[in-house]
């Protein structure tokens, strides 16, 4: 039991240093992580939910603001990418932060070809962190319910 | 003689003027007649002629005729007798006269060298003239002689005038005429002599006419000089009467002066003195120069510059003086406006540096403290971040070991807390600022822990001793953090220089000093606040067997940033600040600090300190309470115990293992303690809520075990002077601060325990009465970003803080208007209103005291009206903006729009930390 307990802590800690490594999540992630205590234990997951829902609903927002060819309100799209900016800077997200600022400055300049572009980039970074951030909980709760302890992992 | 020479010259100058003469008138008419009438005159020769021609021809008839002719030769030779005479007289006349004209000459050039001689003391004897007077005398000689020859002669003639008449005379006129040639020759050479004479005469004349011009030059020019110089000139005797003076403005007639000594003349101040002076340079034969003030009735004030030689004769003996004197009213009057005006000067100068000295002092003074403070707040915001985070760490799931490892991490970031405290209050004191506080507490405790808290990080093999006599009362009144402060400090110091040997405090009761005496007024004003309460004068020993301390060094231990020496500060360590604070505290706290030392043998640092003791009836209240809270411990405290030791316990913390001394030897009663310990039965030992104690909770957190008595006691008149003036936050602030590094600095763990409680009881007061309320700060979150407000919600509950949220700036305007707030943390860019317009609008609201500005905008007018009658911060809400970091997010418009700081995007804890601890005092 403690071999798997130890082999998933150290699965979890080299995923969390890969994630951080590759430019997924940068230190705010840390940050949140931090938060989590006894009184609020799934924070994290939490607010992660919440971002991801908040980006898919700002994407779809925006790609109907760009769908609108001939016609693009670039400061709907402005406001919302300022929006998703502000979410994933918050959670950690370091490429969807990234990302964002290329696509506002795309906005600023009216780019309608940078934003679609941008866009597009968004949505599928947004997805993998979902799917890597998905996998770490899991990884979590494996941890959990194996009776370890999820390890501090130091960046 | 003269007469005599005269008389002969008279004579040889009628022979000589005759045969001068003779030749001009009437030598031919006499050679013809003696032509004529030598064969007639010259018997013999006649005779001769007459027997060999006309001895037959004519005798009778040539007698009348030679008769006649005879008769006629007579009488022309009587005429050329009278003739000769006449001419003889006058030749005679003329000579004598020319005569008298040279002596005269000679007798005026002798009178004039004589003259000049006298005059000019020229001692030369004219050796020139000598020669001509000789040759002179020779002349006499020779006429004297010639002037016999003549008398025989004319002896001769009166004879042969007898006898032989023509062939006389013609011997006679042949004589006279060789005579007159004598004679002319004579006078030619005379004329010649006389030319020569003139001549040297007038070589003679001209370097006489030289000196003479020269004399008068010299005396035009000591004329001029006598008659300009401003300056008056006197030669006086030996008994300093004046025998000479110049005056050129003369007040007093020379009649007056002469044969005077200065102190007849002249009455008034001065004079006195220059007659003084003119007396010491008599006697002192040299000369010299004085400046004397005369008063005088004749010249009123006046200053002269005197100038006074002596006179010396010939024998070089003292005759007299020569004085010069020259008035210098003016210039000394110039003279002492000028040094005046220097003096002055200077003395501005002087003041002018003093000034622009103390300025710079000032200035450095206040940047120094100014960066200071910047400097230390600069370190606590970021130190306490650290701190922070150990805390929050220490309460995650650790294990014993990671435990104990954050356990030192805390106390020494609380440690490093305390020190740049110390410098804040460093510069408390300095400043005035420092106000202390009056508490009870236990001296024994104190001693106690502070040996405690030293033995805890000691790594050498010290012992730690404690040493209170039994008449240091149980409990006493003082401000107990400061002297705290200066034992640890003090300690921390001893232990710092000491390397093996015993460090220890010794408390013992002395009578008043001296130097308190005097200050016995303000004690008895202090004492009349209702207490019944003595002063006691408690004397403590910091003493170590360490390196000792150079006595040379010791004016300088107690200044600021100074050890002993560079080489200590090279070698130890440290700020220098301990001593001077200590000092500095000692002596706002009325007393004194001292030190003995010995070097190689170690310090005694003393200081005498006042305290009141408390009553007694406190005193067995507080025993109850304390005998109960040290029942757990292992070895029960006595709150009289007079002595405590402590020995390293290396081994248990620091691998390094240190010797462990036996308790053989420990006279008293040992408390062996390990740091680690004691916090350990601290953490397990959750029965400490006595009545008291739950004050110091509501205060600090549950602060706990031995130290709460005395942060009890500390914190208690704090939180009534809370409500007091109702701004108490700062108050409380500083005092959690001050307690939390104390607490921490003994019992690291319980920090973050105290922290729990805290928030936890704040979540209950939340429900609670207003009152309780004032206490906590309320924040605002104005944020449209639902997960930045979930992050930043979640981050103030950790930090032990609730907060209210907009989601735009409309709707922190109405919150901002419905309930006063301490904080309101602002998003920048948001819908509706964004953060920089609502501060704005906020900002008008404070200066105005009305929504006008803000309905203006467009906030809805009715929500705002309804609810102006609220009571609004009359102070300036802290708005702290938080940015994205972006260009149209930037830091100089959110000052520019009114905002007091701003926290960049992503918000982390310490962020907020940091600024919930500068704008939440």
């Amino acid at each position: 039991m403690d071999t798997l307990i130890a082999q998933l802590q150290r699965q979890f800690r080299d995923y969390t240093i890969s994630l951080y490594h590759q430019g997924f999540l940068d230190d705010q992630f840390t940050e949140l992580k931090k938060l989590q205590d006894e009184c609020s234990p799934d924070f994290v997951a939490e607010v992660v939910t919440l971002f991801f829902e908040d980006c898919e609903k700002l994407i779809s927002n925006m790609a109907r603001a760009l769908d609108q060819t001939g016609n693009v309100d670039f400061k709907l799209v402005g406001s919302s990418v300022h929006q998703l900016k502000g979410s994933s800077s918050s959670v950690g997200a370091k490429r969807v932060k990234g990302l964002c600022v290329t696509l506002k400055e795309c906005c600023d300049s009216q780019n309608f070809e940078g934003c679609v572009r941008c866009l597009q980039q968004v949505d599928i970074e947004y997805k993998t962190l979902k799917a890597k951030l998905q996998d770490l909980f899991n990884l979590e709760q494996q941890i959990v319910q194996a009776g370890g302890r999820i390890p501090q992992v130091d960046i | 003689m003269v007469c005599e020479m005269e008389t002969d010259q008279i004579e040889e100058m009628d022979v000589e003027v005759l045969s001068s003469m003779w030749p001009d008138d009437v030598g031919t008419e006499a050679d013809k007649q003696f032509n004529v009438e030598k064969p007639a005159g010259d018997l013999d020769m006649l005779k001769e002629v007459t027997i060999k021609e006309e001895p037959t021809i004519a005798d009778l008839t040539k007698l009348p005729e030679l008769l006649n002719s005879t008769h006629q030769g007579t009488s022309q030779i009587t005429n050329l007798v009278k003739q000769w005479n006449y001419m003889h007289d006058n030749a005679s006349r003329l000579l004598r006269e020319e005569l008298l004209n040279l002596d005269r000459q000679r007798e005026e050039a002798e009178a004039k060298e004589l003259k000049i001689i006298e005059d000019y003391k020229f001692e030369s004897n004219e050796p020139e003239n000598v020669p001509v007077l000789d040759e002179t005398s020779d002349l006499f000689r020779k006429f004297r002689q010639k002037k016999r020859d003549v008398l025989v002669d004319r002896k001769k003639i009166e004879i042969n005038e007898e006898f032989d008449t023509v062939a006389y005379w013609k011997q006679k006129a042949l004589s006279l005429e060789k005579m007159l040639e004598a004679s002319t020759q004579r006078e030619r050479r005379l004329i010649e002599k006389l030319h020569e004479s003139l001549k040297t005469m007038e070589s003679h004349a001209a370097p006489v006419q030289e000196l003479t011009e020269n004399l008068k030059r010299a005396e035009g020019f000591l004329h001029f000089i006598l008659q300009n110089a401003p300056i008056v000139m006197g030669h006086q005797d030996k008994d300093l009467r004046y025998l000479f003076i110049y005056n050129k403005y003369p007040s007093l007639r020379e009649q007056d002066i002469l044969g005077k000594t200065d102190v007849e003349i002249f009455h008034g101040g001065g004079v006195k003195e220059s007659e003084d002076f003119k007396r010491e340079v008599l006697e002192r034969g040299k000369a010299s120069k004085r400046e004397i003030t005369f008063t005088t009735d004749l010249f009123g004030s006046k200053t002269f510059l005197i100038y006074v030689e002596p006179v010396y004769n010939k024998a070089g003996e003292k005759i007299g003086i020569n004085y010069m004197g020259m008035e210098v009213t003016d210039q000394v009057v110039k003279r002492e406006k000028m040094a005046k005006l220097r003096e002055d000067n200077a003395v501005r100068k002087a003041m002018e540096s003093e000034l622009n000295k103390t300025i710079h002092i000032t200035e450095e003074t206040m940047r120094a403290k100014q960066m200071l403070a910047t400097m230390s707040h600069e370190i606590r915001s970021p130190l306490s971040g650290v701190v922070g985070m150990a805390e929050i760490l220490s309460t995650t799931k650790l294990d014993k070991e990671q435990r104990q490892l954050l356990n030192v991490m805390i106390s020494s970031g609380d440690l490093v807390l305390q020190l740049i405290n110390d410098i804040l209050d460093l510069s408390k004191v300095e400043s005035g600022v420092m106000k202390l506080e009056a508490t009870k507490f236990r001296p024994r405790e104190v001693v106690k822990h502070v040996l405690q808290t030293a033995a805890a990080s000691l790594k050498k093999s010290l012992t730690l001793e404690g040493n209170i006599t039994d008449d240091v009362p149980i409990e006493v009144v003082g401000d107990v953090l400061r002297i705290r402060q200066i034992l640890t400090n003090l300690i921390s110091n001893a232990i710092k220089f000491t390397h093996e040997g015993q460090v220890g405090i010794k408390l013992q009761v002395i009578s008043e000093p001296s130097f308190a005496r005097e200050n016995a007024l303000n004690a008895g004003a202090d004492e009349d606040n209702g207490l019944t309460e003595t002063s006691v004068w408690i004397r403590c020993d910091v003493y170590d067997t360490g390196i000792g301390i150079p006595e040379n060094a010791i004016p300088c231990l107690f200044k600021k940033y100074m050890q002993a020496s560079t080489d200590h500060a090279r070698k130890y360590g440290g700020t220098g600040l301990g001593l001077a604070i200590c000092k500095q505290l000692v002596e706002l706290m009325g007393g004194q600090l001292t030190v003995t030392s010995r070097v190689n043998e170690g310090s005694i640092f003393t200081f005498i300190l006042p305290y009141k003791v408390a009553t007694s009836d406190d005193y067995s209240d507080d025993q109850d309470e304390f005998s109960d809270m040290t029942d757990h411990q292992s070895e029960p405290d006595d709150t009289t115990e007079g002595y405590f030791q402590f020995k390293p316990l290396l081994g248990s913390i620091y691998s390094n293992g240190g010797p462990v001394n036996g308790n053989d030897f420990l006279p008293h009663k040992v408390m062996l303690t390990s740091p680690v310990k004691l916090i350990n039965g601290l953490v397990a030992d959750p029965s400490n809520n006595t009545e008291q104690s739950e004050t110091v909770q509501v205060e600090n957190g549950g602060y706990v075990d031995e130290s709460k008595l005395e942060t009890s006691s500390v914190h208690c008149p704090e939180s009534a002077h809370q409500y007091e003036n109702g701004n108490g936050r700062c108050f409380s602030k500083e005092s959690e601060s001050c307690s939390s590094s104390q607490a921490s600095s003994e019992s690291g763990t319980l920090e973050m325990e105290s922290e729990l409680t805290v928030s936890s009881q704040r979540e209950e007061e939340k429900a609670d009465t207003d009152l309780k309320e004032t206490s906590k700060p309320k924040i605002l979150l104005v944020e449209d970003n639902k997960i930045n407000i979930m992050v930043a919600k979640s981050m103030m509950k950790q930090l032990g803080h609730t907060m209210d949220i907009a989601n735009n700036g409309v709707e922190a305007i109405n919150a901002i208007n419905r309930s006063s707030y301490d904080l309101v943390l602002m998003d920048v860019c948001m819908p509706v209103l964004d953060g920089l317009k609502a501060t704005r609008l906020i900002r008008s609201y404070e200066e105005s005291g009305n929504w006008n500005a803000a309905i203006e905008a467009g906030v809805d007018k009715k929500t705002l009206e309804n609810d102006q009658v609220c009571v609004r911060s009359t102070n300036r809400l802290p708005i702290i903006a938080m940015t994205a970091n972006t260009l149209a997010e930037s830091s100089e418009e959110c000052y520019a729009n009114g905002m007091d700081s701003f926290i960049s995007k992503p918000v982390t804890l310490q962020k907020l930390r940091e600024c919930l601890q500068q704008y939440l005092h």
